[in-house]
């Protein structure tokens, strides 16, 4: 296992490699240069010769490359120029937000999902399976900026239901340890907090649901089907087993094996709509950021959340690659 | 003899994984050879289609927005980009429905009915540019890996595998962040945009195309006109490739409703073109998102009309790939 | 360790013109079932036979209530012990099944669940029917795998079925089966996709297992070689119907039904004449006539007359077998498998 681990690490390092070669290259081609896009329009002629200075961009590539991969390993990933404060501590201070936001919308998408998809598959062809396999193709086919709009028109400006701006309620006065608002207010038994922040919470998280909703329903349906064919099916029926028990140790513990390797892309849906969510909910997180960041060119900002995309990911994807290993024993012993 | 069937060399991680499995999986449907009776598989699929309800929605979705994009600029009430009620807009009070202007006005007095009619030839032009980008950067990459692994030779399975290492690593990334790196890049314009949700397809195309070249590969079909001694490359340009088509057609129609989409969101990220008086669904949604408070409407119109759009060539996409599936003899 | 169990004899289960048909959507409906009668005494081992297609193995399926819930018509009485079957509300079907009526499989490495372990497939039968307790369902299982010839039976509880040889996989697949002594066994092909050498162990087992425990066994199967070896009473099936039905010797000393005959005949023999062409039945399965038109083997017969295609031809009963054809082969055949003294 440790040998597994191992290796699947040093896979990984190639990967990012590749991928800080393509953000250096990346940055070099934007328009105006690398020095415009470091500073801003209106940067004067010796801020722009001193970083020309400082990043070396008068010396050969090789030794700017050195010296760009020296600040990434340093973890300096620049300043932005919106809030002229780090990149990384900005991340730092509102990653949590979307993490927690990204959570409750896989919660979501997950416990919503996975039996309405089973269901679907048992009763293949009915009512429900239709409005699910339909429903869930409309999930995709819609823009989440747009679900995010009428989710808030309708639950928060008219019915009232749901608040929709900010995670949390004006004036509300909490504590903050890991800036999961409703972990902290937990944490901290401030309970008025926590539950004011898991109510700014669900609007939001059900909008970035969609798409992962959509596609869990999807592959549960079809992984569902595919298994409910299967020869061992039959052999657990054959030995009269209870339905609960073929349904838990025999179609969902084989079914739901693709389903776990597509969690890595989910997380991937999770974090682009949290971009286009965030936004239309004020929800103070990495999304808003970035989207701003778009909107005013701050491109230390956006060149350092590539980078924090790409290593996120890989992170994500090991810990799903071993999970999976654990999960389905054909795969143990490679 | 290249007897070993790699389906894919060990991408980065399980998601590039998940995703080219199913893309794999499509792959080697082209390669499914002609069932019991006799009849191709494209004659029997073209059978299946035809019994399908979510087909003929489908087809019906995609046929209307065609004629409505090829002929709706012929038929405009208005020029899309006049601004011909510009009197009638006051802070806080757009004009909605009425007798001269069917679904209104927009923020800038501009008939709202023209703009989306016309939206639907620069919808389905973006849609349409996107795809074939992402296909033929796609099926370039894909069709050289997979023809440099059919050919068996130490190189040739180096070059598939190093592309398909940097196929897989795209793959990887979420395809919204993936486009928005390329727009940043290339700047403010649609045709940025058009590309960068290309270039955000690419590596299904690429996958889907090797997949399906390597599936080929290995059919007895291949291995018989070998033994019959017609030359490789001539097995693999006039057999292989052309095959290799029809999960081709359906992965472009489904990458045609995810690429509008896409589009949308790029350009509610502000990456479009400035220039809003084009009218184009995707742009239009985005700019009606400032007009919410005053005519929530002016967002409803683009947003369905993308929606349905997008339905359409996903439930035609959909289908084909089920009638495709011999496993799925219900 | 031997178990005998004290079983009432008598007729154990009785199939009465059964019949399964396939309705699909925009296909023609498929009789895979087209009135098989035949009966089960306790104890007995009773041989399906027939080509592939020919309804053995949908017959076991509709009698143990395992075929799908829709696009499937079944028909007839399968009566076991006093109950019909077909009939039965799921709830009690369910109860028997693994039970009082257990299965074996065919093909041992899709019929295992792959990501659970093997002692888990064992106790759960053991926990569901016999409602023992984990610890004690486990020491149980160690022990049946031991019955059934595994080696180290307690160190394969814990592995998955990727780790086992495809006989030890039939042979786990027979302890769940056997595990709460079932009444009736039904093995459908249980030993076809095994190697020769495996097969005859797997048949043995089979055989010593029903004999000590007094268990009624329906061998399903294509191979009269199998069937020869082991069985009581052999029916014959083509085309979804029980074209010869006899005791073991008889079948094999005197086969009545030219398709029987012809089977028989397709067994290359060691004192055959050299170089002559193997014997094979002319046509193919699919060259039939509905069993409502005619006897459906008439395409195929080469003892055909017009009565043939007049109708479904009747029963004929006689005192050591009963058969359907109305020019059956009388005369004993010459070289076909047992001889009569053994």
């Amino acid at each position: 296992m440790a040998r597994f681990l191992v290796r699947r690490l040093l896979q990984v390092i190639p990967t990012l490699a590749a991928l800080s070669v393509l953000l250096f290259v990346w940055l070099r081609a934007l328009p105006g240069g690398p020095e415009v896009a470091l500073l801003g329009e209106r940067a004067t002629p010796e801020a722009r010769a001193a970083i020309r200075d400082r990043m070396g961009l008068d010396e050969p590539v090789l030794v700017q490359y050195a010296a760009y991969m020296r600040d990434l390993l340093r973890l300096d990933l620049g300043t932005s120029t919106q809030t002229r404060q780090p990149v990384l501590e900005e991340f730092l201070l509102r990653f949590p937000g979307t993490v927690e936001l990204a959570l409750a919308a896989m919660v979501i998408a997950v416990g919503v999902g996975i039996p309405l998809g089973y269901f679907a598959a048992r009763r293949r062809g009915s009512l429900l399976d239709n409005l699910t396999v339909g429903g869930s193709m409309v999930g995709i086919c819609t823009p989440i900026f747009f679900l995010a709009f009428v989710l808030k028109w309708v639950f928060g400006e008219n019915l009232g239901w749901l608040p929709t701006i900010g995670r949390q309620s004006p004036g509300a006065d909490a504590t903050h340890i890991t800036n999961m608002y409703v972990l902290d207010g937990i944490l901290t038994q401030e309970w008025d907090a926590a539950w004011d922040a898991f109510l700014h919470l669900m609007l939001p998280a059900i909008a970035v649901a969609s798409i992962p909703f959509a596609i869990i329903v999807r592959m549960t349906r079809a992984s569902v089907l595919e298994v409910l064919g299967e020869d061992y099916v039959r052999t657990a029926e054959a030995k009269g087993l209870t339905h609960r028990v073929i349904r838990g140790r025999h179609v969902l513990r084989n079914a739901l094996l693709p389903v776990v390797t597509a969690i890595g892309v989910l997380a991937g849906a999770l974090l682009s709509g949290a971009v286009l969510t965030e936004t239309v909910f004020a929800f103070n997180g990495i999304g808003l950021f970035v989207y701003n960041a778009i909107r005013n060119s701050d491109y230390p900002v956006l060149m350092g959340f590539i980078m924090f995309i790409a290593f996120t990911f890989v992170l994500v994807n090991l810990l799903v690659d071993i999970s999976y290993s654990v999960i389905d024993p054909r795969v143990r012993v490679r | 003899m290249a007897t070993q069937s790699p389906q894919r060399p060990l991408p980065p991680g399980p998601v590039g994984q998940w995703r080219g499995e199913r893309i794999d999986r499509l792959a080697e449907l082209a390669a499914t050879p002609p069932d019991e009776r006799g009849e191709s598989l494209t004659r029997e699929t073209l059978r299946r289609l035809r019994r399908s309800p979510m087909a003929i929605v489908g087809a019906v979705v995609v046929l209307m927005f065609v004629v409505i994009a090829l002929v709706g600029p012929y038929v405009l009430p208005y020029p899309p980009t006049a601004t011909v009620g510009l009197d009638q807009i006051r802070p806080g009070q757009i004009p909605g429905p009425s007798a001269e202007h069917w679904l209104g006005l927009d923020h800038l007095g501009r008939d709202e009915f023209s703009r989306m009619l016309f939206g639907a030839r620069q919808t389905l032009l973006v849609g349409v540019v996107a795809t074939l980008f992402g296909f033929s950067v796609g099926a370039l990459i894909g069709g050289v890996a997979g023809a440099a692994n059919s050919l068996g030779s130490r190189a040739g399975q180096w070059l598939d595998s190093v592309l398909m290492r940097f196929i897989d690593l795209l793959l990887a990334m979420p395809p919204l962040l993936l486009a928005f790196s390329v727009a940043a890049v290339l700047g403010r314009s649609l045709t940025a945009v058009m590309i960068a949700v290309g270039v955000a397809a690419t590596p299904i195309f690429a996958r889907l195309l090797r997949g399906s070249m390597i599936a080929q590969a290995h059919r007895d079909y291949v291995l018989a006109a070998s033994a019959l001694g017609v030359r490789r490359n001539r097995v693999v340009l006039g057999h292989i490739f052309p095959n290799s088509l029809a999960p081709v057609i359906v992965q472009a129609t489904l990458t045609l409703a995810t690429a509008i989409i896409e589009a949308a969101g790029l350009s509610f990220l502000g990456l479009g073109n400035p220039n809003t008086s084009i009218p184009e669904w995707g742009t239009m949604l985005a700019q009606a998102q400032d007009q919410l408070a005053v005519r929530p409407a002016l967002a409803v119109y683009p947003a369905v009309a993308i929606i349905i759009t997008a339905l359409g060539f996903t439930l035609l996409g959909e289908s084909m790939r089920e009638a495709l599936d011999p496993k799925l003899r219900r | 360790m031997t178990m005998v169990v004290e079983r009432p004899t008598g007729r154990l289960l009785e199939v009465s013109e059964l019949s399964v048909v396939f309705r699909r959507r925009g296909q023609r409906d498929v009789r895979a079932v087209d009135g098989v009668s035949f009966t089960v005494d306790s104890g007995e081992v009773v041989g399906l036979v027939g080509e592939s297609g020919c309804g053995k193995s949908v017959t076991a399926l509709a009698v143990t209530g395992l075929l799908p819930p829709r696009g499937v018509e079944v028909r007839g009485q399968a009566r076991f012990g006093g109950a019909d079957l077909l009939t039965l509300d799921p709830r009690t079907r369910r109860d028997l099944r693994g039970r009082e009526i257990a299965m074996v499989f065919q093909d041992p490495i899709s019929s295992l669940n792959p990501v659970v372990p093997i002692g888990v497939q064992v106790t759960e039968v053991l926990t569901r029917h016999r409602g023992m307790t984990l610890r004690a369902a486990k020491l149980e299982a160690a022990d049946l795998l031991d019955r059934v010839g595994i080696p180290d039976p307690k160190r394969r509880l814990r592995e998955y079925p990727h780790q086992l040889s495809g006989g030890m996989r039939q042979r786990a697949m027979i302890a769940m089966a056997v595990a709460c002594q079932p009444r009736l066994l039904i093995a459908d092909e249980p030993t076809t996709a095994l190697d020769v050498t495996i097969q005859a162990q797997i048949l043995e087992l089979l055989k010593d297992l029903v004999r000590d425990s007094n268990t009624a066994l329906i061998m399903i199967t294509h191979d009269l070689g199998v069937v020869a070896g082991m069985c009581d009473t052999i029916n014959v099936l083509y085309a979804g119907r029980v074209v010869e039905s006899a005791e073991r010797r008889a079948l094999f000393a005197a086969p009545h039904h030219p398709y029987t005959v012809g089977l028989l005949g397709s067994i290359p023999r060691l004192d055959g004449v050299r170089g002559e062409p193997l014997y094979t039945i002319p046509g193919s399965v699919r060259d039939v006539l509905p069993w409502h038109e005619g006897c459906a083997f008439t395409p195929r017969c080469s003892r055909r007359v017009e009565q043939c295609v007049a109708g479904p031809p009747d029963l004929t009963q006689t005192p050591d077998r009963s058969y359907r054809c109305v020019n059956p082969e009388l005369a004993p055949a010459v070289g076909t498998g047992v001889k009569a003294a053994s």
